[in-house]
């Protein structure tokens, strides 16, 4: 599937642009403008029915890239400067990581199945037949689905010979491996905070770009001008999103302000060390498996949907938190930003007082263009301890079992299980492993092909982790 | 046969408002143009001085620049090159 839509860029516009007006000094003054310079009285381009409510949409947008949650707004005449203001002075961003913006939701009607215009009045009728709830009927020569009998089951879908029935679905809901979004009385959707997981799906799969995170990029821009030297902690997953090499990333980073820039695989290898002695610990504890816990939406699933896997999810504690206090044992003082590909980090990241800031890649990109930083044209910054290919091969799926792999005990052999990205299909068989597991080591990546298929990144999920597997050696598993 | 070169920027601000996709151009090729292409990536082309950047990413297609440009619209316009109806 393509990733880049209109929408991922109309999002990635708005970080450049308040990036941009901080760092020329002119964030208060200009902020309440970005809307209207985004959607001019002349655009060409249009999104919705009018630039009236472009605007309107975009400057919620603008709420969002400041770190402001919807609900914090009491007068819609509070201008966003005045936000701006209040964004500069706080402290941390708290609260939800994602939230709906209700006038941007479409309100798209329920998930249904419709006939469409192809259907051939055929006398074979398969629609009909094989309906188990009596739904559809022929009307005037052509299937019709009764709305109020119909469950949805898509049999008919699948047995028409015509292609004629589609499901219609709400891209959100589906997007949801947990059922965390759904509609309310007025069609708009809602997340339900007790079940959302912070993994950013519905983010990417709205159409409408309606669905929003909560940046902390004005808290990173303002610690890279304050006292506090600010040290980037660097996911694996940073190979491949942005052009040039990982000592180019590292450089143009520097070149925005960052002190220090520490590859997360350090913290990686650790953990995958530390897993590996806990594993056969467990093991000869008489425990039947143990899962991997590097994955905050994963553990976040396991949590509030099926409580009972977390006696086996690994207490080691993930590459991001490890890395984070290596920094502050050298450097207690310092300003510590994750960079990374996942949205559910911001929510770990939230809740762990070793973090100050999480930044996805997407808002790393935004800093470059509004740096005019150049990542291709920097020199190579010599990486001052480069990491080891274990560490660097846990954004991928398959890349932590092969980590904890190479450092387990020859008494214990791992027999892994790999939950290749969640699904409501995947969550079901992560709870059967309960009563019945394949194997003893069950690695999970919430999103399929591992973190480089994050919420927050702007390479290729695939051609990143090519470029992961020629980096480590590791072969494709 | 005469190949038509696609030259992708790969500039930072290219990269992130689209071009990391357009990296997978040859992959979304017709068969009709797999041999009649060829692909190249090059620094910033300087394209996107505008503090709109409104038209990033930019490709250059036989020298001549596209703004905005996308996997179906280089196809296209690769189409046209290659049928004589440019």
């Amino acid at each position: 599937m393509l990733f880049e839509n209109d929408a991922t860029r109309i999002r990635r516009e708005v970080l450049v642009r308040i990036a941009r007006a901080y760092l020329e000094g002119n964030l208060i003054r200009e902020i309440d403008r970005i809307p209207l310079e985004m959607r001019p009285r002349n655009a060409e381009t249009v999104s919705r029915c009018c630039v009236y409510k472009d605007r309107a949409v975009i400057r919620y947008r603008c709420l969002a890239a400041l770190g402001v949650g919807f609900d914090e707004e009491k007068d819609e005449l509070t201008p966003l400067s005045a936000f701006a203001q209040q964004a500069l002075d706080r402290k941390k961003v708290e609260g939800p990581v994602l939230s709906v913006l209700e006038i941007a939701c479409h309100a798209c009607v329920k998930a249904h199945h419709k006939v469409t215009d192809a259907c051939q009045g055929c006398i074979a009728r398969p629609c009909v037949v094989n309906c188990p709830k009596k739904a559809v009927s022929v009307v005037d020569g052509v299937s019709r689905i009764d709305p109020k009998a119909c469950v949805n089951c898509g049999k008919c879908q699948k047995v028409c010979p015509f292609n004629a029935i589609v499901k219609i679905p709400v891209p959100c809901e589906q997007a949801c491996p947990v059922g965390a979004i759904a509609k309310d009385a007025q069609n708009r959707s809602v997340i339900d905070f007790d079940k959302c997981i912070s993994c950013g799906r519905c983010m990417r799969a709205c159409p409408f770009g309606a669905v929003l995170e909560r940046s902390e990029l004005l808290d990173v821009l303002k610690a890279l001008r304050g006292p506090r030297p600010v040290v980037a902690i660097l996911a694996p997953a940073v190979v491949g999103q942005f052009p040039g090499s990982l000592e180019q990333i590292v450089a143009g980073m520097k070149r925005l302000g960052f002190a220090g820039v520490v590859e997360v695989a350090h913290g990686a290898d650790l953990v995958a060390r530390a897993e590996a002695a806990e594993f056969t610990h467990r093991m000869r504890g008489g425990a039947t498996f143990m899962t991997s816990s590097c994955c905050p939406a994963y553990v976040q699933a396991a949590k509030r949907h099926v409580p009972g896997l977390m006696a086996h999810v690994s207490d080691t504690p993930t590459p991001m938190h490890v890395s984070a206090e290596e920094v502050r044992k050298q450097n207690p003082e310092a300003f510590v930003t994750f960079v990374g590909p996942c949205v559910a980090k911001r929510f770990e990241g939230r809740n762990d007082p070793m973090i100050d800031a999480v930044l996805t890649f997407e808002e790393l990109g935004a800093l470059f263009i509004a740096g005019q930083v150049d990542v291709a044209a920097c020199p190579e910054e010599p990486l001052e301890r480069p990491a080891s290919a274990e560490g660097r091969g846990f954004a991928i799926q398959g890349g932590v079992t092969k980590a904890v792999q190479a450092y387990a005990s020859p008494e214990t052999p791992l027999k892994p299980v790999s939950i290749n990205g969640l699904t409501r299909t995947t969550l079901l068989q992560l709870k059967a492993f309960l009563t019945s597991c394949p194997g003893n080591f069950v690695e999970v990546m919430v999103c399929e092909g591992g973190c480089v298929a994050g919420a927050g990144v702007v390479g290729q999920a695939q051609a990143s982790a090519q470029k992961i597997r020629l980096l480590t050696g590791c072969g494709s598993s | 046969m005469k190949k038509y070169i696609v030259c992708i920027c790969s500039g930072t601000t290219c990269f992130v408002m689209g071009s990391a996709e357009l990296q997978t151009l040859a992959d979304h090729l017709p068969p009709e143009l797999k041999d009649r292409v060829e692909i190249r990536f090059s620094h910033c082309l300087g394209l996107c001085n505008d503090r709109n950047f409104s038209r990033a990413p930019f490709v250059t297609i036989e020298g001549e620049p596209m703004g905005g440009a996308t996997i179906p619209a280089i196809i296209e316009r690769l189409g046209k090159l290659v049928s004589g109806n440019a």
